[in-house]
C-alpha cells in the first residue's frame, strides 16, 4: 500500500480530477448543493449578527458542521456508485490508472467542491471584520475544522459509494456513520467513565470543538488524517475487488 | 500474442467460463461467437484486466494479467458492451479526457484526436454532449476512445448491437479497417458479423469453446454439406421422371421432394462435399425440356454450424436448417 501511495501518477490523477469537476459543474449537483449550504448557513449568520448583535462566527461554524453532515454524503454518493451503475467503471479501471489513483482523484474532486463552497462563506467573515473585531485564531481553527471534516467525510463517503451501485444506499451509509460520529460527543455523559475517553477520541464533534478554540493539537490532526487515509484505503481496496 | 490458459471464472456458484484455452497471433482478427450468456463478455473482462479469473491465466506478450496489468492496459484498447461512455461531456472534451488518461503528450494528443475525428467521422458532433448522440455516433465515439492511443490489441464487446442496418455497415467497415494492422478480438451473437469481419471464429457455448477456425472452414465441417434447391413450373413437369433422372447427375447424393412453394414444384438435392452439380442439372433440364424456374446452391452456413454446436448439446443434432437468408 505505501509503495502505491508513493508512486501515484499525477498525470492520471489530474485527468480524472478534471473529469470529476466537470461532472459536478456540468450538472446541477454542484450549484444546488452549494446554494442550499450558503442559504442555510447565511440565514443563521445574519440572524446572529443583526438580532443578537455579536461579531462572532461561532454559530456559523456550528451550523456549517451540521450541514456538512448532509452535504458530504450528497456530493460523494455518486463518485463510484454511478460509475458502477452506468458501466463506465469498466472503461475507467481498464485505463492505465491504479485503483488508489482513481480514489485520490475523486476525493480531490469532492474536496475542491467543499473548498469552493467554503471560500464563498468568506463573505460572512469579511462582513464581520467591517462590523467588529473577530477572534482570528478561532476563525482559522473553525475553517480548518470544516476542511478536515470535509476531508475525512469525503473519504468515508467515497468508501460508502464503493460498496454499492445504488447511490441512495451510499448516501444512507455515509450519512449514518458521519451523523453518529458527529453526535457521539453528546452521549458521553450517559456512558461509563472507562469507555468515555475512547468514544471521545472517536467523536467528530470533540475534535472540531478543539480546533474551533483556535488551538492546533497534533492529536486532532492525527485523528482527521488517519480517518481520511483509512477511508481512501478501504475505498481503493473495495474498488479492486470487483466481481461483476 | 495472447495466450489464454485454462481460464475459469465462477460467480456465486455459476460457472461463466469453464476451463478455456486458446491463443491469438499478432494481426489476427478473431470473432467470439456464442449465445447470450455464453461467457464472451467475461472472457473479455479478464483479458482487459477488469477482473481476475477464478483460476487459469491470460498472458499478453508474455505478461500476465494477474501480475503485470498496467503495461497490458497501456497497450490495449477496449470497448465494453453498450459503450458506457461519460454522457455529460461534449464529444471533444471526452476524447481529450481519454487522451489524457492514456498519457498522450500534448502534441501527440492533438494529432491523435484529429486522426480519430477523421477516421471515426465525428466532425459534425464534436460540440454535442455524448448523451445527445444517436447509438451509431455513440458507438463511433466508443471506437475512437478505444483507438486513440494506437493500441496493439483492440477488444470490442458486441460492437454492433443495437445499431440499425446502415450503422452496422459503417461500424463493420471501420472494424475491417483497423483489423488490417491490429490484433482485434470482437464478440457477437450475430453470425454474418463474423463472416463479414473476422479471419477466425471461436464459438463459445456455456463457458466452453465448441469450435475454432476460419469461418468458411467451419461452414464446411457440418454433416450434410451442401444442398441444391430446384424449382420447376408445374405445367409440363414430370415429377416422377425428374426424381428418377436427378440422382444420376454427378455429385448428387440424394433427392427429396419438398412440395409446392411459390407456385413451383420444388426438390432439394443433397450433394457430396464441395460438389456443385448446378450446371449439370441445368443441362439435364434443358435436354428433357423441363420448365426449370429456380436453381440455388445452399452452402452449409455458419448458422447451421452454430445451431448444431450450441443447440445440439441439449437435443439430438438438429435436422431443421434455418431457411435461406435466415434470421440473424
Amino acid at each position: 500500500m505505501s509503495a502505491n501511495i508513493l508512486s501515484l501518477d499525477r498525470t492520471n490523477i489530474g485527468a480524472l480530477y478534471r473529469k470529476e469537476l466537470k461532472a459536478y459543474f456540468n450538472s446541477p449537483i454542484a450549484y444546488v448543493v452549494m446554494s442550499v449550504f450558503l442559504l442555510i448557513v447565511g440565514w443563521f449568520f445574519a440572524s446572529d449578527l443583526f438580532l443578537v448583535g455579536q461579531a462572532t462566527l461561532r454559530t456559523f461554524f456550528e451550523v456549517a458542521r451540521l450541514i456538512l453532515v448532509f452535504f458530504i454524503p450528497a456530493i460523494t454518493m455518486r463518485l463510484l456508485a454511478e460509475e458502477r451503475q452506468s458501466g463506465s467503471l469498466q472503461l475507467l479501471v481498464t485505463y492505465p490508472i491504479t485503483d488508489i489513483e482513481i480514489v485520490v482523484a475523486k476525493w480531490l474532486g469532492a474536496m475542491t467542491l467543499i473548498g469552493i463552497t467554503l471560500v464563498f462563506t468568506f463573505i460572512y467573515w469579511l462582513t464581520l471584520i467591517l462590523f467588529g473585531n473577530p477572534d482570528e485564531g478561532a476563525i482559522f481553527g473553525g475553517y480548518l475544522g470544516l476542511l478536515l471534516m470535509g476531508a475525512a467525510g469525503s473519504a468515508l463517503g467515497l468508501y460508502a459509494s464503493s460498496i454499492s451501485q445504488n447511490q441512495v444506499i451510499a448516501f444512507v451509509i455515509s450519512f449514518t456513520v458521519l451523523f453518529a460520529l458527529f453526535m457521539l460527543g453528546n452521549l458521553l455523559m450517559f456512558l461509563p467513565s472507562w469507555i468515555a475517553p475512547v468514544l471521545e477520541y472517536l467523536s467528530l464533534g470533540y475534535h472540531l470543538e478543539n480546533l474551533s478554540r483556535g488551538v492546533l493539537d497534533t492529536r486532532d490532526l492525527i485523528y482527521f488524517l488517519s480517518f481520511t487515509v483509512l477511508g481512501l484505503a478501504l475505498a481503493a481496496e473495495r474498488l479492486a475487488a470487483r466481481s461483476e | 500474442m495472447i495466450r489464454v490458459q485454462n481460464l475459469t471464472k465462477r460467480y456465486n456458484g455459476t460457472v461463466a467460463v469453464d476451463d478455456i484455452s486458446f491463443e491469438v497471433e499478432r494481426g489476427e482478427v478473431v470473432g467470439f461467437l456464442g449465445p447470450n450468456g455464453a461467457g464472451k463478455t467475461t472472457t473479455m473482462k479478464i483479458i482487459t484486466c477488469y477482473m481476475p479469473p477464478t483460476s487459469g491465466d491470460v498472458t499478453i506478450d508474455d505478461r500476465s494479467v494477474l501480475s503485470d496489468s498496467l503495461p497490458i492496459r497501456r497497450s490495449l484498447g477496449y470497448l465494453p458492451e453498450d459503450s458506457p461512455l461519460y454522457t455529460f461531456m461534449p464529444v471533444l472534451e471526452y476524447l481529450e479526457f481519454v487522451a489524457e488518461m492514456r498519457g498522450l503528450e500534448p502534441d501527440l494528443k492533438g494529432r491523435r484526436i484529429r486522426d480519430m475525428i477523421e477516421v471515426c467521422g465525428l466532425g459534425e458532433v464534436l460540440g454535442k454532449d455524448v448523451s445527445e448522440l444517436s447509438r451509431g455516433y455513440r458507438q463511433r465515439v466508443g471506437l475512437a476512445q478505444a483507438l486513440i492511443h494506437d493500441p496493439d490489441l483492440i477488444i470490442l464487446d458486441e460492437p454492433t448491437s443495437g445499431l440499425d442496418p446502415n450503422q452496422i455497415v459503417e461500424i463493420r467497415s471501420l472494424i475491417r479497417e483497423f483489423g488490417k494492422e491490429k490484433t482485434l478480438i470482437l464478440s457477437t451473437h450475430i453470425l454474418p458479423e463474423v463472416t463479414a469481419t473476422c479471419d477466425r471464429v471461436i464459438i463459445i457455448n456455456r463457458g466452453r469453446i465448441v469450435a475454432d477456425g476460419p469461418p468458411d472452414e467451419l461452414g464446411g465441417r457440418l454433416e450434410g454439406r451442401q444442398k441444391v434447391r430446384i424449382g420447376f413450373s408445374p405445367e409440363g413437369f414430370d415429377r416422377a421422371a425428374a426424381e428418377a433422372a436427378l440422382p444420376a447427375v454427378a455429385g448428387v447424393t440424394g433427392v427429396t421432394a419438398t412440395g409446392r412453394e411459390h407456385g413451383l414444384e420444388c426438390l432439394t438435392l443433397e450433394t457430396a462435399q464441395n460438389a456443385d452439380p448446378r450446371l449439370e442439372i441445368f443441362r439435364l433440364a434443358a435436354e428433357k425440356n423441363w420448365p426449370l424456374a429456380e436453381l440455388h446452391l445452399e452452402g452449409s452456413t455458419l448458422e447451421d454450424v452454430f445451431r448444431q454446436l450450441t443447440i445440439g448439446e441439449d437435443a439430438a443434432p438438429a435436422q431443421d436448417r434455418a431457411p435461406e437468408g435466415g434470421k440473424e
